[in-house]
């Protein structure tokens, strides 16, 4: 069978399959914040950034396993660069951790303590972001988005179309297709995969907050590498 | 025997729960001050800071005051710690950034329900407030950050037995919380 290596390691895939793909299967962990097995890749938060032998950087969601190349993934540079990452992602929202209902299951969270994270080093940017309690059963804060295109993507899937992505830089914000631009004239349901699948508490369905109690979360005690090769995730 | 470490910890614009936190290392802290003598600190009342080996700060920055504090810390300590989720990105205080200043205030001093002889309180010695709240490292150097809300009695155990002891601190998994 046709394999790669990552770290060292043989690592077979299929054709077609993307190098996280084939990683996944592999039980190889590789951070990853906007993919989701199941939706298209989008390539967008740049965590599973992996190095090639000639040194270029890749996306492993999105780039396809091709026949010997040679990976690198968990090294000290590339962990670096992830935690650099991630702390914009911090900065750039406004992650309130003890203020937020996802606190403890947030992949957000998952991953910075994946990477050690114990500051979020750059200046706060304090962006101006809208609340939507509107809808009786969901709420949307944008505060805590990530843009990570996962709603788009499963609201797309649902044939609904609720999300999109708009404006550019500080402005950027995730709208709702409605008339009003608000939650409660879309056509989300609580039971959709779109109102669920957030990886941080930017969309919540509501009354389900608290409900594990500190010490019980998932990443209370357990790294986001277990619960994803697991086949758990916080969205 | 070597000489104690001095350490020194204020709070800033925090709710003195990080204190309450690092306060809950129980009996454990007559082997602390073994090993170090406390200098500025609401466990002292001693007001001002002298040169230090550690500085522990909570909470952000939200007025002409803690900056000025935060400063004197960084002047005086070798090792400057930002302690809980304030200090490091403003916490909830920094909460009020996304309302204007003047609208704060109205609301609270002004237009609260139950509120007698409304005014905004302004007497000079009050400190003045900053538009936003601020995470400290923002305004000085910061060493070290223990995350958490607060961080745990065992987070400021681990920490500052591994300084004593010479170590580069290290947390496991278990003691990092953002919560």
């Amino acid at each position: 069978m046709a394999h790669i290596t990552i770290d060292g390691q043989i690592v077979p895939f299929e054709a077609g399959q993307t190098v996280m793909e084939a990683a996944m299967a592999a039980g190889v962990y590789i951070p990853h914040l906007c993919h989701h097995p199941d939706f298209t890749p989008h390539g967008s938060c740049r965590q599973c950034t992996v190095t090639l032998k000639n040194g270029w950087n890749i996306t492993a969601c999105t780039a396809r396993a091709a026949e010997g190349q040679e990976i690198s993934n968990n090294t000290e540079e590339l962990n670096l660069v992830r935690k650099r990452l991630t702390q914009m992602l911090f900065v750039e929202g406004n992650h309130f951790c003890p203020a937020c209902e996802k606190t403890g299951n947030c992949q957000l969270q998952g991953v910075a303590y994946h990477l050690n994270m114990m500051s979020n080093h750059y200046p706060q940017f304090y962006a101006l972001r809208d609340l939507d309690a509107t809808h009786p059963d969901i709420l949307l804060d944008r505060n805590r988005c990530i843009f990570c295109n996962l709603c788009v993507r499963a609201s797309h899937a649902e044939g609904k179309d609720v999300f999109a992505i708009a404006g550019r830089g500080i402005n950027k914000h995730l709208v709702v297709n409605s008339e009003s631009g608000k939650l409660i004239d879309s056509e989300l349901t609580a039971d959709d995969r779109a109102a669920n699948i957030c990886p941080t508490g930017a969309l919540l369905v509501k009354g389900k907050a608290f409900q594990a109690p500190i010490g019980q979360r998932l990443y209370d005690h357990h790294d986001i590498d277990e619960i994803t090769l697991g086949g758990r995730h916080g969205g | 025997m070597a000489a104690k470490l001095k350490l020194a910890t204020t709070s800033l614009a925090g709710c003195f729960g990080c204190h309450m936190s690092f306060l809950d290392i129980d009996e454990r802290i007559m082997q602390l001050v073994e090993l170090v003598e406390f200098d500025r600190s609401p466990l002292t009342d001693i007001k001002n800071c002298s040169p230090c080996d550690i500085g522990l700060i909570e909470g952000g920055v939200c007025n002409a005051d803690n900056v000025h504090v935060l400063r004197e810390f960084r002047n005086n300590c070798r090792i400057l710690v930002a302690v809980g989720a304030c200090a490091i990105n403003g916490g909830l205080p920094a909460m009020r950034n996304s309302i204007p200043l003047e609208d704060c205030l109205r609301e609270s001093y002004v237009n609260c329900i139950g509120i007698e002889n409304p005014q905004i309180p302004n007497d000079p010695e009050l400190p003045l407030l900053l538009n936003q709240v601020h995470p400290i490292h923002e305004v000085v150097r910061i060493d070290y950050s223990l995350p958490g809300c607060p961080p745990s009695a065992d987070v400021f155990w681990k920490f500052l037995t591994d300084l004593i002891e010479g170590h580069e601190p290290s947390l496991d998994y278990d003691l990092v919380y953002y919560d």
